[in-house]
């Protein structure tokens, strides 16, 4: 079969594909599916993005990937870009059942991207916007050396997870960087600084500053937008390599925290839209496989396609038939299995979604559980439904980074950099602190400290340039 | 119903480089995380014992992508069953500690390196970047030759890899000069210019190394360690650096003998130790097979320095002999758990001679720096 061929084939099936998903009211942008060798998709998938700025870091997931499809361990067989137009990228060599089950999965996924509202805020030129940004970079290279961009990105991506993505608008702040705009928040910056308060005529004013010496005034979780507001470090330069990884975090946020449900309605769609297809012996034995290879589980870690797929199905099904108990308490009248789907795929995150929705059936039913390090051992420590639940909830909190926030800009009245892990439980990763605090030093440009709990008593460990302390406070 | 639009397409993406740009970049700072950790890694076991694996692990600092994380290990962590699980059920089990082997220690938390695949030729090539054989001078009998390849001729045919772009671009615009023409520049198949390479001899002096070893009851695991290590690297940059040096084996205790290169590295032995002879030994050899006329000689020696004392004035001697005949003399002394005031070091200090090398090592980390004090090439052997 020659390439014009397959890309009719193809052409043919989609059409088919798209009308069927279409009947089952899923609303996906317009689409452009390109084929590509498993390098590029490599490439792709190692950048998330088709294109991005260059960093080692990428080209060592990179090597990873490729090195894994070399030996046969592992296999990316799509790849698909929140955008409008949606971008989806095929690998060449699928055969062509398996593009036609890629194709109604990322039909699902893109779906998922227009409606649910947490993608609400999400750009959809990033594309552009990366490549844009990808140019800059390399300019700055030329610029002002190639060492010195790296390891300013080196810097910058190392607390790149320490933003406020606010998906659903509950926090938005002007990007403008500020040099001393207030009087108030910080120390006076001359000693004359006190003559424009003069006719302000607001002695009351005066005392409001004397309470607000505290800065930021409320604990700041935007740790990027922070130092990219108040470092007095930074060149122009590398205020805009710091905005770039903002906004391209802000961009993948999201989909970081639908992963599950996600993968679930993807993997949920697909099943639907190929039950309905006509497909020979060998292609339902060739799709059942490829099915049961995307759900396949692991005892060491959730599958989010088998898990959001699980929980959808489960929701239409108690929607559908709900049970007596279900329908005297709640009053559903069933039948509703559907369109209780697509509101959840429109309102939830995983968090909410595994809260809502994971049941204790379904926590029995998977044989779900919990381990732990005992010793040498990692062993099941718990099999209660709650405590599942709400464990595998807490870990994806904020993404499941910690939850730092910068509590004092002006620490020591020296201008230190103050962060604050607020501790739930879990303790951090000390040998990473320590390596992570310069990286934060260097953005700041003056000393930086983070406190966070050891053993159970508050601790602060600090890097002021030249060497690393730590102290129990 | 018109639905939205959908469009296949398949394009060529043989020049989208992006990500072999980026993993070479990576591939660079492992290698230059490497050669800051040479020290260490010289004396990885794993490389030393690796048993023609060509591949080898190394650990080295730095690669991490440091940010705030989680101590996984202090984490509860949900996981899928097969519908039989139970509490207590072990998911897998951590190797003990004391062997890491086998294991992807750089993907644990906590553990403060990253293991990078590098094959023995590599690791090789930069530990010998700067070494080489010092006061190498011209001989009578140049026997020995290396080859090298040399491009030094253009051809119009040739493999593609080795077209010469400049001289290609050249003649096509000569070629369109020459036509008079004007508008974008195409090449022809008749403007290709490829490099072609001429096998060249590079004649070198000869040479030849005396590897002196003690394998006396002293030596500890430790000291035939460091001893091996030492030697092996130094084959291995005998032998790629120069392609025929010979190299003699020399095992002692209170007598030495010649052994194979495999019997001096695994074959281990016992008793007193009396360094002179393996010194007497190398005369003879010297003597008998490598006149110093013909050859550039060598002699380097690891010990404990566990001498007996009454040997030592007569190793003075015998050393002094041995500078009159080799380009250079080496004596490295692996300093062990416990400090022996009468060693032979003490005794060979009183020897002034440019030509003596005399290097202490005391843990794995001084392998590459004896390498290096012995084989500079810059600075030249100093005492």
């Amino acid at each position: 079969m020659n390439l014009q061929e397959e890309v009719k084939l193809l052409e043919h099936a989609l059409t088919l594909i798209s009308a069927k998903a279409r009947e089952f009211n899923l609303d996906f942008y317009d689409m452009f599916f390109e084929i590509c060798p498993a390098d590029i998709i490599y490439t792709f998938g190692a950048y998330s993005m088709p294109t991005r700025y260059s960093h080692w870091t990428f080209g060592k997931a990179y090597h990873k990937m490729k090195t894994q499809y070399d030996y046969n361990l592992g296999r990316i067989y799509e790849m698909v870009i929140n955008s409008d137009p949606c971008y989806a990228f095929l690998l060449e060599g699928n055969t062509l059942i398996q593009n036609k089950l890629v194709m109604a999965h990322v039909l699902a996924h893109c779906d998922f991207f227009k409606n649910n509202i947490y993608f609400k805020r999400t750009s959809r030129n990033m594309v552009e916007s990366m490549g844009a940004a990808a140019d800059r970079f390399r300019g700055y290279e030329l610029k002002y050396g190639r060492a010195s961009v790296e390891s300013f990105i080196d810097a910058a991506i190392a607390i790149q997870e320490h933003i406020e993505p606010g998906s659903l608008g509950k926090y938005v702040k002007a990007a403008e960087p500020e040099r001393g705009n207030s009087r108030c928040a910080g120390r006076p910056e001359t000693s004359y600084d006190d003559l424009w308060s003069i006719g302000d005529g607001a002695e009351t004013d005066t005392e409001g500053c004397a309470k607000k010496k505290v800065f930021p005034e409320e604990p700041e979780k935007d740790l990027v937008m922070f130092i990219i507001q108040h470092s007095k470090e930074l060149e122009d330069w590398q205020r805009d390599i710091m905005s770039v990884i903002r906004q391209e975090m802000l961009y993948f946020w999201p989909q970081m925290e639908t992963k599950i449900m996600n993968e679930g309605w993807a993997s949920y769609w697909h099943l639907r839209i190929m039950r309905e297809m006509e497909l020979d012996e060998s292609e339902t034995v060739e799709f059942a496989k490829m099915h049961s290879g995307i759900i396949q589980t692991s005892r060491s870690r959730l599958n989010p396609y088998t898990l959001g797929l699980k929980i959808f199905e489960d929701i239409e099904r108690r929607w559908d038939m709900p049970a007596p108990e279900e329908k005297e308490k709640y009053g559903r009248p069933g039948g509703q299995g559907r369109e209780k789907i697509f509101e959840v795929r429109t309102v939830d995150n995983d968090i909410s979604f595994l809260r809502n929705y994971l049941t204790r059936e379904l926590v029995d039913d998977m044989d779900l559980y919990l381990y732990k390090k005992v010793g040498y051992d990692w062993k099941i420590v718990d099999k209660e439904w709650e405590k599942v639940r709400d464990t595998i909830v807490n870990s994806l909190t904020n993404c499941g980074y910690p939850y730092i926030v910068v509590q004092d800009g002006d620490y020591n009245k020296r201008g230190e950099l103050y962060l604050k892990h607020n501790y739930e439980g879990t303790e951090l990763d000390v040998v990473y602190l320590e390596k992570t605090l310069p990286h934060v030093y260097t953005l700041w440009g003056r000393p930086a400290h983070l406190e966070t709990v050891l053993d159970d008593r508050p601790v602060l460990f600090s890097y002021n340039g030249e060497k690393s302390s730590k102290m129990f406070l | 119903m018109t639905g939205p639009n959908l469009i296949i397409t398949r394009e060529d993406w043989s020049l989208h480089r992006k990500g072999e740009i980026d993993r070479q970049r990576h591939r660079e700072k492992v290698r230059e995380a490497i050669k800051k950790n040479l020290a260490d890694i010289v004396s990885e076991e794993s490389i030393i014992m690796h048993d023609g694996r060509k591949i080898v692990k190394v650990p080295i600092r730095s690669l991490h992508e440091y940010h705030f994380r989680f101590n996984y290990n202090k984490q509860k962590h949900a996981g899928q069953g097969d519908g039989a699980s139970k509490q207590g059920d072990i998911i897998f089990s951590e190797p003990k500690s004391g062997q890491e082997q086998g294991k992807g220690a750089g993907d644990e938390p906590g553990v403060d390196y990253y293991e990078a695949d590098i094959t023995v030729d590599e690791l090789a090539e930069m530990i010998f970047e700067d070494l080489g054989l010092p006061n190498l001078e011209q001989k009578k009998k140049p026997e020995m030759a290396s080859d090298a390849l040399e491009f030094r001729d253009i051809r119009k045919k040739g493999i593609s890899s080795n077209i010469d772009r400049k001289r290609t671009i050249m003649e096509a615009i000569k070629r369109k000069a020459m036509k008079g023409e004007g508008g974008a520049l195409a090449i022809t198949p008749e403007d290709l210019r490829f490099k072609t390479w001429e096998v060249t001899y590079k004649y070198e002096s000869n040479a030849v190394v005396l590897a002196m070893m003690d394998t006396s009851g002293s030596m500890g695991p430790f000291e035939k360690y460091i001893a091996r290590s030492f030697f092996f690297w130094m084959v291995r940059f005998l032998r790629t650096r120069y392609n025929n040096v010979h190299i003699v084996f020399l095992a002692h205790h209170t007598e030495a003998k010649e052994t194979t290169e495999e019997e001096f590295f695994t074959k281990g032995a016992s008793g007193g130790t009396r360094c002179s002879s393996a010194y007497k030994l190398a005369l003879e050899v010297i003597e008998k097979r490598y006149s110093p006329s013909d050859f550039n000689i060598y002699a380097f020696h690891f010990s404990d320095g566990d001498n007996l004392s009454s040997d030592n004035e007569n190793c003075v001697r015998l050393i002094k002999r041995l500078l009159q005949v080799c380009n250079m003399v080496g004596y490295g002394e692996i300093e062990g758990p416990y400090y022996y005031t009468s060693t032979l070091r003490n005794a060979l200090k009183k020897i002034r001679d440019e030509k003596f090398t005399c290097v202490t090592v005391k843990d794995k980390g001084g392998v590459y720096a004896a390498l290096k004090e012995f084989f500079s090439l810059t600075s030249g052997p100093g005492g």
